[in-house]
């Protein structure tokens, strides 16, 4: 975002500045005259600075052109998150992380993960991602005719698929 | 079984044994889950839904917890018989008005339902009468940790479960008990309740979800927050808040007995009279009436097996249900009719109330 001081949401000269401090990063809000009257700044413990500032970051992303970030994943945009209030994929939080960020801080109780972790899943996965990597590791050995090597990845290839056999829910 | 089956089935919510409990009438817990790689369902093509749609459905029919159950797709459904579903908490009408693509699955004594492509790929719900919080967290995890052996879950190590809206993030738990509170709104206390439960980080809504209509003195207190807190403090915590307010709700009971007896008596006298002889009801009436024949059977003075008859009717005086009964839509004026005509029949072989004015200077048991 550019360093005049104009206001956050409309274009005239910023009169109001907002600072907050969230985990150790500042963050700051200009707003010209009737911008802080109209959000109730000027009205002590009648406005969210939090709400305020995802707000200000929302619109200096969709006026800043070229519709902002894009998640790679499903061509969800801020613009659209602004609109529905929901993401599009679970990709998305890599991609809107900066938003998120102060987002979460005021929405729940912490913002690092506490509870129930999907051990299953996450063992296929690291599984999964062990196996795509044997195999290119496999179709290497045999292109480069290290006979040996390849003859290992082919039972380690073995054994991991093995451990994918789905054990019945109980 | 098909869903017309499934709902003339008895139900934990209709027909529980456990219905014996004052205050707490339901409680429910719902986990958010989505597959990984995958767009929410708010955003996904329809191609993209239905295999989120064939994919949950193919993991939920193994489950051993979903043995026996309704599985539909929501176009397959009337509108009445989505209707009932609400009415019976089985499925939000988020749900009952989406898109195709969309689906349920709902166990044989509906204690146990499942949408799929709702806001999240899936809404697992666990529901129990009266207070059980820990019985349903126990029964959802394991249905979560069956269902994860075969669907990917979106997962982040530090976020936790990944949901379409930031508000689900982490646990994506929320824990629920439907309380039965009239006291608290007869003495006109309910405004400081919800206000201090509020800065407790709970949230108190009317009886069917949105909206702040108090229809029967009936509310639901939930958690707010899912992330930062694992699973079992969430219903530590809420378990906690929910034992606060029933003594608040007893203490306000016991108050206004102390107070003016023969003014208590005398709203739960005539409710009864007019559930036994009205002739238009509507819903919103029905309830506030049975709402105060329940703290009737609370304080004693029906016998304690009214209070399942009431639970039942609490839901069986709903729209949908009295449109089901009666094999056909009905006007919002014939219903008025019908229900009235239900509750009367109902009514004539409830006993009369028998009301015990409290020796003065002596406590009164609401617990009974
Ligand atoms: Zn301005
Ligand atoms: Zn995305």
């Amino acid at each position: 975002m550019a360093k005049t001081l104009t206001c956050n949401f409309c274009s005239q000269p910023a009169t109001v500045h907002l600072t907050k401090i969230v985990a150790n990063k500042v963050h700051n809000v200009d707003l010209c005259e009737d911008c802080a009257q109209a959000k109730g700044v000027t009205n002590p413990g009648g406005f969210s600075l939090g709400d305020l500032l995802l707000e200000a970051s929302l619109k200096g992303e969709a006026s800043s052109g070229g519709g902002g970030v894009r998640c790679e994943q499903c061509g969800f945009t801020q613009a659209d998150f602004k609109k529905h209030g929901r993401f599009g994929c679970p990709a998305c939080y890599d991609t809107f992380a900066a938003l998120l960020e102060p987002m979460l801080d005021g929405m729940h109780k912490g913002t690092r993960h506490a509870g129930k972790v999907p051990r299953a899943a996450l063992e296929r996965k690291s599984l999964y991602d062990r196996l795509t990597k044997l195999e290119l590791d496999l179709t290497d050995a045999i292109k480069s005719e290290r006979y040996e090597e390849a003859a290992r990845f082919r039972d380690e290839i073995n054994q991991v698929k093995q451990a994918f056999t789905p054990k019945d829910s109980a | 079984m098909t869903i017309s089956s499934l709902i003339d089935t008895p139900s934990e919510l209709t027909d529980s044994a456990s219905s014996k409990t004052a205050i707490v009438l339901m409680t429910r817990i719902r986990l958010a889950r989505n597959l990984a790689g995958r767009p929410f369902p708010g955003w996904a093509k329809p191609a993209q839904r239905a295999e989120v749609l064939q994919l949950c459905r193919e993991a939920l029919v193994e489950a051993t917890a979903m043995k026996r159950s309704v599985n539909v797709a929501v176009h397959e459904l009337s509108d009445l018989e989505k209707q009932i579903l609400v009415e019976r908490h089985l499925i939000s009408r988020e749900l009952s008005g989406s898109d195709a693509g969309s689906g349920v699955v709902i166990n044989r004594d509906q204690t146990v339902s499942v949408m799929i492509n709702e806001e999240d790929h899936l809404r697992i719900q666990v529901l129990r009468s009266g207070l059980q919080l820990k019985k349903a967290w126990n029964a959802i995890n394991d249905l979560d940790s069956a269902l994860e052996q075969r669907l990917d879950y979106a997962f982040s190590p530090t976020l936790g479960y990944l949901t379409a809206c930031p508000t689900n993030l982490g646990t994506g738990l929320r824990a629920s008990a439907m309380m039965h509170l009239p006291a608290l709104v007869i003495g006109g206390q309910m405004e400081k309740v919800v206000r201090a439960v509020n800065q407790l980080g709970m949230v108190v809504r009317g009886l069917f979800g949105e909206g702040s209509d108090a229809s029967g003195s009936i509310f639901q207190i939930s958690n707010q927050t899912t992330l930062g807190e694992a699973e079992d403090e969430i219903i530590k915590r809420l378990q906690s808040v929910l034992q606060s307010i029933v003594e608040h709700e007893l203490n306000a009971r016991e108050r206004l007995l102390e107070a003016d007896p023969g003014k208590v008596f005398d709203k739960i006298g005539r409710a009864y009279g007019i559930l036994q002889n009205g002739h238009v009801l509507s819903s919103g009436e029905a309830m506030n009436l049975l709402s105060l024949v329940r703290l009737g059977v609370d304080l004693g003075a029906f016998p304690d097996g009214h209070r399942q008859v009431i639970d039942r009717l609490f839901i069986e005086a709903q729209p949908g249900h009295l449109q089901h009964a009666q094999q056909g839509p009905l006007e919002a004026g014939q219903r008025d009719l019908l229900r009235a005509e239900r509750l009367r029949s109902e009514f004539a072989n409830l006993t009369r109330p028998n009301f015990t004015y409290p020796a003065p200077g002596k406590s009164v048991d609401g617990k009974n």
